[in-house]
């Protein structure tokens, strides 16, 4: 019998070190999603040429030799040295204005995201948490926000208002939480149901402290992925909204401006027309692109199913 | 699909059957070289941890592994070749003479379709008959489980049914066309404990009914022992011992064995120690070489690293195979349950030990007594505190 | 299933109700009538104020809502008081104007919606293909186009399609330009040419960005319906591929892509104010512009009022469609 024991007490030690041979050095949650977004070459590639563009809109218009508002060299003037991207019908050089309209875009969106994302998840967590009446009413409340086509009542507010460039990004953000609420709400329904949280109500914490400690912490990935796309959506908005003329206008400019203005000579000074064009595009693509990646961070599946 | 059977010959011969599954970690050898013969009639358990390759070995037979699969060995039905076959020609084999019951009731019906709906296409699927001849066979199929009013039912959605129910229909839609091979895949895992007796009971029913041969694939030993034949136990996608249920959950020949029979907590052994198996499964990827389970044997010898057993022989009598070097060895304890005994780390056990020694003395603690005798010093205490204030 | 429409057609009721009203607060607070008035020389304060009587803008809100809201009820919708458009009828301007934009509407929402459903099971089925490969990459970058530059890149092959349709001697078919027309022939095969002339490049615009979505959901949605138990036990009982996954599969992975269509309204009506502008066609998107532009209350009253509805009736159908192809939720 004491044999036995003895080699138990062997083959356990055995088995201990085994255990260790095969263990993995724990990381922190935030390295091993940052490691996983590193990995998604597109993303990545994405974000640097995402950084690039705001660096070249925002330094760039300091080396040229025309400043966006001179209209000296005359209208309609095809690209040339001085005039890389030619001139507007006013004489105003092509790239200056395609730059600054890129800074106001970018500006206008990221404003507009942030805005949007932190109203939406505030709206969704409480709603999602407390449920019932709370719960009902802010889900009325969104639809009745969704009432109405997004573009039309911002034109109408900017209208009465002011065009310029933050008002805009105002207006468009308090129309533009209502979707991350939604989702916000979903997630958050299914988040107050599991125990951490019925214990920490249980210990006697109050709302806000749930919400903002237990409930948001755990939503941080499906916030992030969706706050990322809205700047996607913004300047997709923001564009649509300027090129009907009710959204940013002189002094301000916008690249949805920049498109309004020249946009009927798409056949005839094409660099015009494509010059703004691709920036939306080239912003809209790198930020889903981006996005896409941070979703694959947070929350990577086996199967690779992407929406 | 009942004809004349000759009872020598097995319904369904598996023989070195291998399934890997190339990935980028390396390849997963999910089940290695598994063997058995299966007889009309016959209710073979099979029993294994998650991983130990049940699920896959069931799911190779049909056909329904995906595509990047890498299948050998063979897998004769009647003495016909399954593996090789392309989808197509494995269906006329589904459903229809081999049928699989599958794990989780709730999400294993279609949940857009009504029963009866869905009943009927199985039976319509191999058989060329109407819709209404095909529903009337729905509805004698829901009987023949055991669900009441049947003609109503099948017109509901699976939604409307309760876990139990469902995992009727689910077991009616794999009788419907009468097959010679059930495959159920954990039937009762998802179910409460009563419901199980009545769902096993069904299948055994069924069982005498139309002799068909039913594979059960559980984890519950408490199935294994009160329903099979014959028990298969798999570890690291293998065989590591089978035979006639009785002969191995006495005598087992194999440390696995007598370990996974010493987990169940059981109240006739109060008092004993339960006995866990230290260490986990072996990462399919990454075999350890020799046999499987050496590196949590408490019987490893040399031996065992450097070669895997084969299945031998080890009674004259019956059928009883094991895949262990030292199962000689194995026969020679009394009570092998002792060999997973382990000194808990910083903990003083002189009960245990003591218990080990001698097993037969049963501690029993009568909640009542230890209660009044609580009570007896609170009492106290409250007094000693009146008398001091 | 009848009892559940009439639940969300009766939330929907107070829903438009008050959305109706904080609608014509922002509208009233949005500019004043009177406004040209006041700067115009020669008018006296007097004038503007019987004048200011005369359209109610003296009485409380709630009074001048009411007011507004029993003319609309009844039919009369007011009269437009923008400059130059002064007294023409709300009603058939925009009833007119409706008429036009929702045959684009509808139009571009059901072809973005077959074409993205067959194009979210096609990649489903085929994962990581190159068809897939190449969806995906079409929807990413239709994702990202602003539809005013799109519509403006196809209006420019059309006119560039129907020069080379007049340099071989045909007739000019796209129209690029212009308002659609009314009447579109008289026998079947000049109505087709001249309602797919009109309405081709107009649909094909609008549709990009709700087809990209659609895809994307159909795809997403049917990847895991073909990953569930049902459909393993389809299988398992023997049926064909094909009648596993468009019985089975697709018809589960439908159910989620049907809520999205409701969701989308709102962003197509957005995108059909867009596209009319670059075509030059007179619907509900021009008669927006012109309202705000020229701060024209009645007219745009009437606008959000239309619109508004037709969101909620879109919501229903969607809410009807969603019943139709869940059970749970019908007898649930």
């Amino acid at each position: 019998m004491a044999n036995a024991t003895q080699t138990t007490a062997d083959g356990g030690s055995a088995a201990d070190a085994v255990r260790h041979e095969f263990d993995a050095k724990a990381r922190s949650q935030t390295s091993i999603i940052l490691g996983r977004f590193v990995r998604h070459r597109l993303a990545m590639v994405s974000l640097g040429v995402l950084v690039l563009l705001a660096l070249v809109a925002i330094i760039v218009p300091f080396f040229l030799p025309y400043n966006f508002a001179d209209t000296s060299s005359g209208g309609y003037l095809t690209p040339s040295a001085r005039h890389l991207l030619g001139t507007d019908q006013l004489g105003r050089d092509g790239l200056a204005q395609l730059l600054r309209g890129t800074q106001f875009s970018l500006a206008i969106a990221f404003s507009v995201a942030i805005s949007s994302t932190v109203v939406g998840v505030l709206v969704g967590a409480v709603a999602g948490y407390l449920r019932g009446f709370v719960d009902n009413s802010l889900m009325r409340l969104v639809d009745l926000f969704l009432i109405v086509p997004q573009i039309a009542v911002v034109a109408l507010l900017v209208h009465a208002l002011t065009p310029s460039w933050y008002v805009v990004a105002g207006v468009l953000a308090i129309f533009s939480w209502m979707q991350i609420a939604r989702i916000t709400r979903g997630e958050a329904l299914s988040l107050a149901a599991r125990e951490f949280v019925e214990a920490s109500r249980a210990a006697g914490a109050g709302t806000w402290h749930i919400v903002f400690k237990h409930l948001i912490p755990n939503m941080i990935g499906t916030i992030t992925v969706n706050a990322t796309l809205s700047v996607s959506a913004a300047v997709l908005t923001e564009a649509a909204l300027s090129f009907i003329g009710l959204g940013v206008q002189l002094p301000d400019t916008s690249l949805g401006l920049i498109v309004q203005d020249n946009y009927t000579q798409v056949l005839l000074r094409p660099w015009l027309f494509w010059g703004p064009f691709l920036a939306i595009v080239l912003i809209s693509v790198t930020i889903s692109f981006i996005g896409d990646g941070l979703r694959d961070a947070f929350d990577p599946r086996q199967t690779k199913v992407r929406a | 699909m009942t004809e004349t059977i000759d009872t020598n010959e097995p319904l369904l011969r598996v023989s070195d059957l291998t399934v890997e599954f190339p990935t980028d970690d390396g390849v997963v050898h999910a089940v290695r070289d598994l063997s058995f013969d299966l007889r009309p009639g016959e209710v073979l358990g099979v029993v294994g941890e998650s991983g130990s390759g049940k699920s896959v070995s069931s799911m190779a037979i049909l056909g329904l592994l995906p595509r990047t699969a890498r299948i050998s060995g063979s897998i004769a039905y009647r003495g016909q070749e399954l593996n090789g076959l392309s989808y197509n020609e494995m269906r006329k084999f589904r459903g229809n003479s081999i049928s699989m019951i599958f794990q989780d009731p709730m999400t294993s019906l279609n949940p857009v379709f009504t029963v009866g709906a869905q009943l009927a296409e199985a039976y319509l699927e191999h058989h060329k008959v109407s819709r209404k001849v095909a529903w009337a066979k729905a509805v004698e199929s829901l009987e023949q489980v055991g669900i009441p009013q049947p003609d109503r039912r099948a017109k509901q959605f699976p939604h409307e049914f309760s876990g139990g129910m469902r995992q009727r229909v689910v077991i009616a839609m794999a009788i419907i066309n009468d097959p010679d091979v059930i495959i159920a895949d954990e039937p009762t895992t998802a179910l409460d404990v009563t419901v199980q007796a009545q769902i096993l009971e069904t299948l055994l029913r069924i069982r005498d009914e139309t002799s068909a041969a039913i594979i059960m694939i559980t984890h519950d030993l408490g199935v294994v022992a009160g329903m099979v034949d014959k028990v298969q136990v798999m570890y690291a996608g293998t065989v590591v011992e089978a035979g006639v249920v009785d002969e191995v959950f006495d005598t087992p020949r194999m440390p696995y064995t007598v370990g996974l029979l010493g987990s169940n907590p059981d109240p006739s052994l109060i008092g004993q120690r339960l006995t866990p198996i230290s260490g986990a499964p072996p990462s399919l990827v990454n075999l350890p070489s020799g046999c499987a389970f050496s590196p949590r044997c408490p019987l490893v010898a040399p031996v065992c690293h450097e070669s895997e057993p084969e299945l031998t022989e080890t009674s004259g009598t019956v059928v009883h195979l094991t895949r262990c070097h030292r199962w000689n060895d194995l026969a020679g304890y009394d009570d092998p349950k002792k060999l997973f005994a382990r000194k808990e780390i910083g903990a003083e056990e002189p009960l245990a030990a003591l218990l080990i020694d001698n097993p037969e003395v049963v501690v029993e603690e009568h909640l009542a007594d230890t209660a009044d005798q609580t009570n007896d010093d609170r009492t106290k205490g409250d007094q000693e505190k009146e008398a001091a204030s | 299933m009848f009892q559940y429409l009439i639940r969300r057609l009766l939330i929907s009721i107070p829903i438009l109700l008050i959305g109706s009203f904080l609608v014509f607060i922002l509208v009233a607070s949005a500019g004043d009538p009177l406004a040209a008035l006041r700067t115009k020389p020669g008018v006296t304060a007097a004038q503007i104020h019987s004048l200011s009587v005369q359209l109610g803008l003296d009485q409380p809100i709630f009074i001048r809502y009411w007011n507004w809201l029993t003319g609309f009820l009844t039919g009369n919708w007011g009269t437009s008081v923008a400059l130059g458009e002064a007294q023409a009828p709300v009603y058939d301007t925009i009833t007119n104007a409706l008429w036009v934009t929702l045959r684009l509407v509808i139009g571009a929402e059901l072809l973005a919606l077959v074409l993205g459903v067959a194009v979210g099971v096609f990649s489903a089925v085929r994962q990581y293909s190159i068809f897939d490969y190449i969806m995906t990459s079409v929807a990413f970058l239709m994702f990202s186009m602003p539809i005013a530059c799109v519509a403006v890149v196809v209006k420019n092959y059309g006119i560039q399609f129907n020069d080379l349709l007049v340099s071989l001697h045909l007739h000019r078919w796209l129209q690029t330009a212009g308002p659609p027309a009314t009447g579109f022939g008289n026998n079947l095969g000049q109505v087709i040419v001249n309602y797919s002339g009109t309405f081709l490049l107009p649909t094909i615009s609008l549709m990009t960005i709700s087809f990209a979505a659609y895809s994307r959901f159909q795809r997403a949605s049917m990847l895991e319906t073909l990953n569930a138990d049902y459909v393993r036990t389809a299988r398992a009982k023997g049926l064909s591929q094909a009648r596993v996954i468009f019985r089975h599969a697709m018809r589960n992975a439908l159910i989620p892509v049907s809520t999205l269509f409701a969701l989308n309204i709102g962003a197509i009506i957005g995108g059909a104010i867009i596209t009319e502008r670059v075509f030059g066609w007179n619907g509900m998107g021009t008669v927006l512009v012109k309202s705000v532009g020229n701060y024209d209350p009645p007219t745009l009253m009437g606008w959000f009022a239309v619109t508004a509805t037709v969101v909620v009736a879109f919501n229903l159908i969607s809410d009807l469609l969603y019943g139709l192809l869940d059970p749970r939720i019908r007898l649930g």
